[in-house]
C-alpha cells in the first residue's frame, strides 16, 4: 500500500540501479530532506540545486544535451512559470535540430489544489504544459501508475513532464507495485519502516529498498477505463479521477451507469480510448481542476465535436477550476475555486439526463 | 557607431605565433568573414529571409574553434554558442555551404533542415548544442553538460559564448552561481564577447560595471578581460584559459572586447558601420610587417574565397526546398507525420 510519494521514489531507486538514472535535483530535494514531499528520500543520486528554477530546467537540458539521465524538481509548479522559456526550447530541441538532437530528461513538479496551499501552492499547470509541444506529459492519480509512469519517463528518449498531483501524494494504493512489501496494514508498516527517512538526525539513516522491485511500467499515451458504464463517458486525471469515480459509484445508486477514463497521460494522449467510449455512451464530461479557460479539456471538447458531433446525444460538458487569479486560501474559496465532488456529480447527471 | 574599442587595440606579442597557425587563422579570418559578406547578399537578393553573425570578431573567435577538443560526448568539449559564431564552426571544419543553405533555409540545410534562422548552428557529432535565438540561456545549458564532465572526468570542458547586453538576464547571474557551487566547480569556459551595443542601445547607458569579467571576481572565478581585436592577444589569452579550465576543473571568465561591423543583423540594415575597428587590415598588417604573407598573397586568398562562395550560393539556389508534410516531423526523437 504504498503511497504515490513512496511510489515515486521506489521508481527512482529503480531508475538509478537499473535504467542509467544519474542525477534526481532540486530545491530540498536531496538529503536531509528529500523533497518537501518526500518524493526523493533516500535515493542516492539526489542533490540539492540553488533556489532558482531556471538554472534547475537549463542544468537538466545540459544533461540530456550530455546524455546523462536526470530528474529535476520544480518544488511547485506556480514556480515553474519562469522557465516556460526553457521549457519551449527543451520541447523544440528534436524538432529544431530536424532531429539531430534530442532530450532525455525528465522534470517532475506538484500540481494542484487540496491542500490549502493559498494562491502560489495550488495552482495547476496542465493547460498551460500541453500548449508546449515536444513534450511528453503524464499525471498519474494512483501509486502503481505513479510507479509505471515514472519507469516509462526515464525510459524515454524525449522530454517528458511528470505532474505530481499533491492533493493524492500520500494516498495509499490499491493495487500492488510489483515488488513492494504485502498490501497489508503489515505490509504499509514495513514499507514505512523501511524508505521513509526518520525524524530528527538523518545522517546515518539508509533506505531498505524493497529487493524485488521491477520494471513494471505504464506506456506513455495510454489511459484506462477505471470505472465501466454506458450512459456517461468521464475522462479526467489526477486530483479529480478519484473524485470522479466516486460520484460514478454513486451515480450508479441512481441508475446511471458512468464509464471514467483515467487519462494518464496528457501528451500523447489516448483519444482511441476516448473515442471508444464516446461512440458508445454518446455522452461525455471532461473534468479537471486547472482555470476554464484555454484548458486542456477544452481541446478534447473541440476534438469530440469535430471527431463526434453526429454521435453525440447531449452536449460536452468541461468542468474545470473557475478562471481567477489563484484560488483562495480560506476553505470556501478554495473549494469554490477548484472542481469538488458536488459539481462534478452533478455535470455528470445534467450530460446524463440531457434530451438527446 | 564609435570607435570604442579601437583605444584598447594593441601590436603586443606579435611574432609569437609560429608562421604555420598564423597562416591558418588568417585563413579561416578570411574565409569567415567572406562567408558572412556572402550570406549578406543572399539576404539582400532575397535568397534568405535574416542574417546576422560575426563580422568583427574573426581574431577572438577563430582562435576559440582551433582549440576546441572536436568530438560528441562528455570527453569532447561542448560549444554553447551563439548567433555570432559561424568563424568558431568554420576553424572546427564547417562548410560554408552547408551556413548558405540554412541562410536559404532548404531541405539540405544540416542544422536544422529549413526551420531556423541562419546562424543557428548546431551539430551533435561535435557537441555543438543547438544555438537559441534566446539570449542568456545557453549559459544555463552550459551548466548541465559541464556537470556531466565533471562527474565522468576526462578533459572535456564547457565552452559558453555570449554578448555583452545578454548578461544583464538573470541566467547569466545563475550561471556563475551554478559554476561555483562549492566543492562543485564546473569546468566551464565563459566568454562575454563585448561589442557594446545590444542592437540600437549604447552598452554604457545600461552598465555601470567597469568590465563585465569582473563580476566572476566575486564568485572567486578567475577573470579576464582583453583586446579580441588582436589575434595574439586573443590566442594567448584563450590558451591560458582553455588549459585553466581543462587542467583545474573550475570555471573561467573571459571578456573580449570586439566590433561589430555590419551591425546587429539584417533587422539593422547589414551594413558596413564606418567607424567600427576592423581586426583583419590590423592583422594583415602585422602579417606584411612580419613577412608572413605579402599584400598580393592575402589578396589572392580573399579573391579565392570570394569566387569559391559565390558559386556555392549559386548551387544553393538550386537545392530543394522543405515539403509542407514535415512540419510535425522530430516533434519526438524519431518521429514521423502527424502525431496526434
Amino acid at each position: 500500500m504504498a503511497t504515490i510519494a513512496q511510489a515515486i521514489r521506489m521508481a527512482l531507486h529503480y531508475g538509478e540501479k537499473n535504467l542509467g538514472l544519474k542525477e534526481v535535483f532540486g530545491e530540498d530535494v536531496g538529503p536531509p530532506l528529500g523533497g518537501v514531499f518526500t518524493a526523493t528520500q533516500g535515493v542516492e543520486c539526489s542533490w540539492n540545486s540553488p533556489l532558482d528554477e531556471r538554472g534547475i530546467i537549463g542544468a537538466a537540458m545540459g544533461l540530456a544535451f550530455a546524455g546523462r539521465r536526470c530528474v529535476a524538481e520544480i518544488q511547485f509548479c506556480d514556480y515553474i512559470y519562469n522557465t516556460i522559456d526553457l521549457l519551449k526550447l527543451a520541447g523544440n530541441q528534436s524538432w529544431s535540430t530536424n532531429g539531430d538532437w534530442n532530450m532525455p530528461m525528465t522534470v517532475m513538479t506538484p500540481v494542484g489544489s487540496g491542500i490549502r496551499g493559498s494562491i502560489y501552492h495550488s495552482h495547476s499547470f496542465d493547460a498551460t504544459m500541453t500548449h508546449i509541444a515536444g513534450w511528453k506529459i503524464v499525471m498519474p492519480s494512483n501509486a502503481l501508475d505513479a510507479y509505471g509512469l515514472m519507469i516509462a519517463c526515464l525510459k524515454d528518449p524525449n522530454p517528458t513532464m511528470y505532474l505530481k498531483p499533491k492533493a493524492l501524494l500520500r494516498v495509499k494504493g490499491h493495487e500492488a507495485i510489483p515488488g513492494e512489501p504485502e498490501l497489508t496494514p503489515e505490509g504499509e508498516k514495513e514499507l514505512r519502516r523501511r524508505i521513509d527517512a526518520p525524524l530528527g538526525d538523518r545522517s546515518k539513516w539508509k533506505p531498505e529498498w524493497p529487493e524485488n522491485l521491477t520494471d513494471y511500467t505504464v506506456e506513455i499515451g495510454k489511459g484506462k477505463v477505471v470505472h465501466e458504464g454506458g450512459h456517461v463517458t468521464v475522462v479526467s486525471y489526477g486530483r479529480t479521477l478519484p473524485i470522479c469515480v466516486q460520484a460514478a459509484n454513486e451515480l450508479e445508486s441512481q441508475g446511471v451507469s458512468v464509464e471514467v477514463i483515467d487519462l494518464r497521460s496528457l501528451w500523447p494522449y489516448d483519444w482511441a480510448l476516448i473515442s471508444e467510449s464516446i461512440r458508445k455512451t454518446r455522452r461525455v464530461v471532461f473534468v479537471n481542476e486547472d482555470t476554464e479557460v484555454t484548458n486542456f479539456g477544452e481541446h478534447l471538447i473541440r476534438r469530440t465535436v469535430e471527431e463526434h458531433f453526429y454521435h453525440l446525444e447531449a452536449r460536452p460538458k468541461l468542468v474545470a477550476g473557475a478562471f481567477v487569479p489563484g484560488v483562495g486560501l480560506a476553505d470556501a474559496l478554495e473549494m469554490a475555486s477548484v472542481p469538488q465532488l458536488d459539481s462534478i456529480r452533478q455535470a455528470i447527471l445534467d450530460v446524463a439526463n440531457e434530451s438527446a | 557607431m564609435t570607435k570604442k574599442n579601437e583605444a584598447s587595440i594593441t601590436q603586443n606579442g606579435r611574432g609569437k605565433l609560429d608562421k604555420k597557425t598564423l597562416i591558418r587563422i588568417h585563413d579561416l579570418m578570411i574565409k569567415s568573414r567572406v562567408m558572412e559578406e556572402r550570406l549578406i547578399n543572399m539576404y539582400k537578393q532575397s535568397q534568405g529571409y535574416f542574417w546576422l553573425g560575426g563580422p568583427g570578431e574573426e581574431a577572438f573567435n577563430v582562435p576559440i574553434g582551433m582549440m576546441i577538443k572536436k568530438g560528441q560526448g562528455p570527453q569532447f568539449d561542448y560549444c554553447h554558442f551563439h548567433y555570432r559564431s559561424g568563424a568558431q564552426m568554420l576553424a572546427l571544419g564547417m562548410d560554408p555551404m552547408d551556413s548558405m543553405r540554412q541562410m536559404q533555409n532548404t531541405a539540405t540545410d544540416p542544422f536544422s533542415g529549413g526551420r531556423n534562422f541562419a546562424a543557428h548552428y548546431s551539430k551533435r557529432e561535435w557537441n555543438v548544442v543547438p544555438i537559441t535565438s534566446t539570449i542568456e540561456t545557453q549559459y544555463l545549458t552550459a551548466v548541465g553538460t559541464a556537470i556531466a564532465q565533471k562527474r565522468e572526468g576526462g578533459t572535456g570542458i564547457t565552452i559558453v559564448n555570449g554578448g555583452d547586453a545578454g548578461t544583464a538576464e538573470g541566467d547569466f547571474a545563475s550561471s556563475l552561481v551554478w559554476a561555483t557551487r562549492p566543492k562543485m566547480e564546473l569546468p566551464i569556459l565563459m566568454i562575454v564577447t563585448n561589442n557594446g551595443w545590444g542592437i540600437s542601445t549604447d552598452g554604457s547607458t545600461q552598465h555601470g560595471e567597469k568590465n563585465i569579467a569582473d563580476r566572476g571576481k566575486a564568485f572567486g572565478m578567475k577573470t579576464s578581460t582583453i583586446n579580441g581585436l588582436d589575434v595574439q592577444e586573443s590566442w594567448d589569452a584563450l590558451s591560458e584559459a582553455f588549459a585553466y579550465v581543462r587542467e583545474n576543473r573550475k570555471p573561467y571568465l573571459l571578456e573580449a572586447k570586439v566590433t561589430r561591423l555590419y551591425g546587429h543583423s539584417s533587422a539593422t540594415g547589414a551594413n558596413l558601420i564606418a567607424g567600427e575597428v576592423d581586426p583583419i587590415p590590423l592583422f594583415e598588417a602585422q602579417l606584411e610587417e612580419a613577412k608572413v604573407l605579402t599584400r598580393d598573397q592575402m589578396k589572392k586568398i580573399r579573391e579565392d574565397y570570394v569566387a569559391q562562395m559565390l558559386e556555392m550560393s549559386k548551387r544553393v539556389r538550386d537545392e530543394p526546398m522543405p515539403d509542407s508534410s514535415t512540419i510535425y516531423d522530430h516533434t519526438y526523437l524519431g518521429q514521423k507525420g502527424r502525431y496526434w
